[in-house]
């Protein structure tokens, strides 16, 4: 039985988020009435002219310091013709051997295991326009087409094949998108289609040195996606080759509803795309000065900030990783901090059930009900013993629920922790007297009977008893 | 030498719909072209690095200010068909 092993490279295209498109002055922001963004150069209407928007080479520069890249001194952008509805030029201007960074790499660990993938280049070109079919491509009778997208300016992100698993993949595309936002430069929406994901899979016999022939899978709009369309694909591929048949080198579309790949098509002409520098726009010179400056404007990246808060902190690797993951989570966690700076504490909440509701409630941190003060205040209560842990919970969902302040909840629920000495030590008593087999078992050395005792009192004051306070007592009349 | 098949190859990526007569003129005529470009063959480029424009310019640029939009009725004018605010084209994929 043969042993397979899986290759993955990552093709992401990101939106970058600048004004104006790349070419031409014409509004770059997502929507619109269909046909409103649009002028005679993203058009391409015969004697219109392309002149590069400096944002946007300043932005891909940024983006390729970030991720570690050599930057070009000398670019030039290049013509790729094809033919198809979504390009009115029937052209894309793109770069083709003299991309503005290469040579790059990023870090991911998966499991814990550390590892290098490689991000062979970095380039610029223009998205394609929106077409509209009715059901899919393949049913529709005719297509509807919009160029508001046309133009809006993308960088290129290409990964060397280095990954071996969907789990990498997956950590990769994560971790970059995590890059590209720290850096500004795009606000990567899966969603809206600003952070867009191709991949190109192979198998071949583990320990062989050659790839095997590898197909492009498109159209995966997830985090999610991009991992079963991999397994799928992967599976797919072993089938057909242990079944003694070769893989054909082509473009398949991931069909979300029936969970399977599709062949796109194999034209043997599709790739020939005739790249020429195009004429009407000038080279880049690129001085290390300019470079300098962009570099200064870098804020700190996801793997410095998991570092410090390692370092600074004394967070667990894990905790320093998952707070970093995005920049709004990193932004929130610190800051809680400036108010209430127990770092693992607010780190276990916001890991835990704030995240947890926040998903049940499919709301961004971003539009979190909860202010970070809001949050700290929380906390605060819980370490003066005004709330005990478990009321703190409940009192945490009605804050995401209402955006209302710990303390006024805690008010008006009569959520006060209770502390009186003497009200548990009745309480306890009437639990001891009707429990009188757990009394037995616990003396006898069952110490789990404890538990069952704790949760009695906890049901009686409905979990408003301070837990410590109920413990003690607990030990001390059971002696 | 570029033969037959290449003129139909590059005919049919240009979307040029030839006649018989018409693929034998083009490869007489796109093998003349060669032949001549040949001449440049015979100077010694070892030290001239690739041209990637013609003139000595270099970083031109454009701010980031959002300009005058082409309204929908003007967008739409040129088109051969058109739904709504859409520009609207035949059938895309046969399979």
């Amino acid at each position: 039985m043969i042993q397979w092993e899986t290759v993955i490279g990552l093709e992401v295209h990101v939106e970058l988020k600048t004004n104006t498109k790349i070419f031409c002055d014409s509004s770059a922001e997502f929507g619109g009435d269909p046909n409103t963004h649009v002028c005679p150069v993203c058009l391409g209407l015969p004697g219109a002219l392309p002149v590069l928007n400096k944002r946007v080479l300043e932005y891909a520069i940024k983006a390729g310091l970030a991720l570690n890249c050599e930057i070009a001194p000398f670019s030039k952008f290049d013509r790729k013709n094809y033919f198809y509805p979504d390009s009115p030029k029937n052209y894309q201007i793109s770069q083709y051997d003299l991309p503005i960074a290469e040579h790059g790499h990023l870090d991911i660990a998966v499991n814990g295991i550390a590892k290098r993938i490689g991000v062979t280049r970095l380039h610029m070109e223009e998205d394609a326009g929106k077409l509209v079919h009715q059901g899919t491509i393949i049913t529709s009778p005719y297509s509807l087409v919009d160029y508001n997208r046309t133009g809006v300016p993308l960088i290129e992100i290409v990964s060397e094949p280095d990954m071996r698993t969907s789990a990498e993949a997956k950590a990769y595309l994560e971790k970059l998108k995590a890059i590209i936002e720290y850096t500004g430069v795009s606000d990567c929406k899966m969603e809206e289609g600003s952070l867009r994901c191709d991949a190109n899979i192979s198998v071949r016999p583990l320990g062989e040195a050659q790839f095997g022939t590898r197909t492009e899978i498109k159209n995966m709009n997830s985090f999610k996606a991009l991992q079963k369309a991999i397994e799928y694909e992967v599976k797919r591929q072993i089938a057909v080759r242990e079944n003694g048949d070769r893989i054909i080198q082509e473009t398949r579309t991931w069909d979300e509803a029936k969970a399977i790949t599709v062949s796109m098509r194999s034209k043997e002409e599709a790739h020939d795309y005739r790249y020429f520098p195009d004429p009407d726009l000038v080279p880049l010179v690129i001085t290390a000065e300019w470079i300098d400056e962009i570099k200064k404007t870098l804020p700190e990246l996801p793997d410095a900030r998991q570092a410090r808060y390692v370092q600074q902190y004394d967070l667990p690797a894990y905790d320093a990783m998952v707070l970093t993951l995005t920049k709004e989570m990193a932004d929130y966690f610190e800051a809680i901090l400036a108010i209430y700076p127990q770092p693992k504490n607010a780190s276990n909440w916001l890991m835990g059930d704030f995240s947890r509701l926040l998903n049940a409630n499919q709301l961004e941190i971003t539009a979190s009900p909860v202010a970070p003060a809001q949050l700290a205040a929380l906390l605060k209560l819980i370490d003066k013993g005004t709330i005990s842990g478990k009321i703190a919970k409940t009192v945490l969902a009605e804050m995401v629920a209402s955006g209302q302040d710990p303390a006024v909840i805690v008010e008006e629920k009569g959520l006060l922790q209770m502390s009186d000495e003497g009200a548990i030590a009745q309480i306890i008593d009437d639990i001891l007297a009707n429990n009188p087999q757990s009394v037995t078992d616990y003396r006898g050395g069952k110490t789990k009977a404890m538990g069952f005792l704790v949760g009695q009192v906890m049901k009686v004051t409905k979990g408003k008893a301070n837990p410590k306070l109920v413990n003690k007592l607990l030990v001390g009349k059971l002696k | 030498m570029i033969n037959k098949k290449d003129v139909e190859h590059v005919a049919l990526l240009g979307r040029l719909e030839l006649n018989e007569a018409e693929k034998e003129i083009y490869t007489q005529q796109l093998n003349d072209i060669l032949k001549y470009a040949e001449t440049l063959q015979s100077l010694d480029t070892a030290d001239i690095a690739p041209t990637a424009h013609v003139l000595p310019i270099k970083n031109v640029f454009r701010e980031d200010l959002v300009g005058q939009h082409l309204s929908n009725k003007q967008v739409l004018a040129n088109a051969p068909d058109t739904e709504g605010n859409f520009i609207k084209v035949p059938k895309i994929s046969s399979q």
